[in-house]
């Protein structure tokens, strides 16, 4: 029996993004969680500076555009002065991991109950396809045309991994959107992310690994083939940190 | 009968419904769009109306109703 499928209202517009690009899919996932939590009325979405910055374009819902890298901390005084709503930031990896790496780890490391979104395209997508802190040992971008070199530009690393060993969060996961399996298991770390938030457990983070076609020089099809042969290898899917209430269960 | 709709002016021929549409019930239309893209068009016939092609679309072209009369969509 097929199910009903619409794009939420929230999201139901145009959006500017290239042809194949991650962020549409999660945008919609992340609208469908809202509906379904039945938050509609009751966010606020800090955004990044970056692509994640053309969500404000297409969406019909209270959001502010942060000083680049520092949503995490927009964030924190936006949940702190009203507990009430819920707050998601949308962010990149150049913004989250590079430019605002400090606010970043430090929402974590208070545990702040704000749900962190983390679209991962291994580089900075709007400014056309420089080096960030999570391309991969050798991936050739514009400002690593050789290939980046990891001994004077230091390896990757996982962010969801790192705060899940270190600090007391409620709930750290990556996803990706490489096919319906991956977009469907995605989405319910997301809801995850959302409902601890609702809890009042704590910080979530959801990073989600994601093709920027543009920038690798790739048709969107083939992007998705290198997420599943590049980018999980080094980037494993799955929940770092599990909430309490579903460990207990 | 679930009906299958499509905003094809939204649809950037990315093939990403095409490339995961288990029924190969997927292909693109000769005219342009208003954005230049050749769009994607469905099968009716062959269509099993799955949703996967929603689930893939980054760009929001699909819908899947049901009972579309009782709703008042077409
Ligand atoms: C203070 C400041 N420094 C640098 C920039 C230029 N800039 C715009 S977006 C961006 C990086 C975006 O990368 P990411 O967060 O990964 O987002 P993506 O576009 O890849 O989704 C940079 C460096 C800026 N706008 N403001
Ligand atoms: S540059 Fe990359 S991340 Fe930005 S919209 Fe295009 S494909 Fe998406
Ligand atoms: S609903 Fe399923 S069968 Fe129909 S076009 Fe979409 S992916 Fe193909
Ligand atoms: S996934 Fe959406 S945008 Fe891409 S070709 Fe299909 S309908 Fe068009
Ligand atoms: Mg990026």
């Amino acid at each position: 029996m097929a199910k009903e499928r619409k794009v939420p209202a929230l999201i139901d517009n145009p959006m500017s993004f290239c042809a194949g690009c991650g962020h549409g899919i999660v945008i919609r996932l992340v609208a469908e969680c809202i509906e379904e939590l039945n938050q509609q009325d009751n966010i606020i979405f800090p955004i990044g500076v970056g692509c994640s910055s053309l969500l404000g374009g297409g969406m019909v819902a209270d959001r502010l555009h942060c000083p680049h890298g520092r949503a995490a901390s927009v964030a924190t005084g936006m949940k702190r002065v009203t507990p009430d709503t819920t707050i998601i930031t949308y962010q990149g990896d150049g913004d989250a991991y590079n430019i605002g790496i400090s606010e970043s780890l430090n929402a974590a490391y208070r545990n702040e109950n704000i749900t962190v979104i983390t679209i991962n395209n291994t580089n900075f997508g709007m400014t056309g396809g420089q080096m960030s802190w999570t391309s991969l040992p050798d991936q050739k971008t514009t400002t690593s045309p050789k290939g980046r070199d990891s001994g004077a530009t230091g390896l990757p690393f996982r962010f969801p991994e790192m705060v899940a060993g270190q600090f007391d969060v409620a709930y750290a996961a990556r996803g990706t959107v490489t096919s319906p399996k991956n977009v469907n298991k995605l989405k319910k770390y997301i809801k995850n992310g959302l409902e601890a938030q609702i809890n009042g457990e704590g910080y979530s983070i959801i990073e989600v690994l994601s093709p920027c076609p543009t920038n690798w020089g790739l048709n969107p099809v083939k992007a998705m083939e290198q997420i599943e042969e590049q980018l999980i290898p080094y980037y494993p899917l799955g929940v770092f940190k599990n909430r309490k209430e579903k460990q207990d269960a | 009968m679930e009906s299958i709709n499509l905003k094809s002016e939204r649809c950037k021929q990315c093939e990403l419904c095409f490339a995961h549409c288990p029924s190969d019930a997927i292909s693109f239309s000769n005219e342009l769009n208003k954005a230049g893209f050749n769009f994607a068009c469905v099968d009716e016939e062959k269509c099993i109306r799955c949703g996967i092609c929603y689930t893939m679309c980054p760009d929001g072209v699909y819908a899947i109703a049901i009972n579309p009369q009782a709703k008042g969509e077409q």
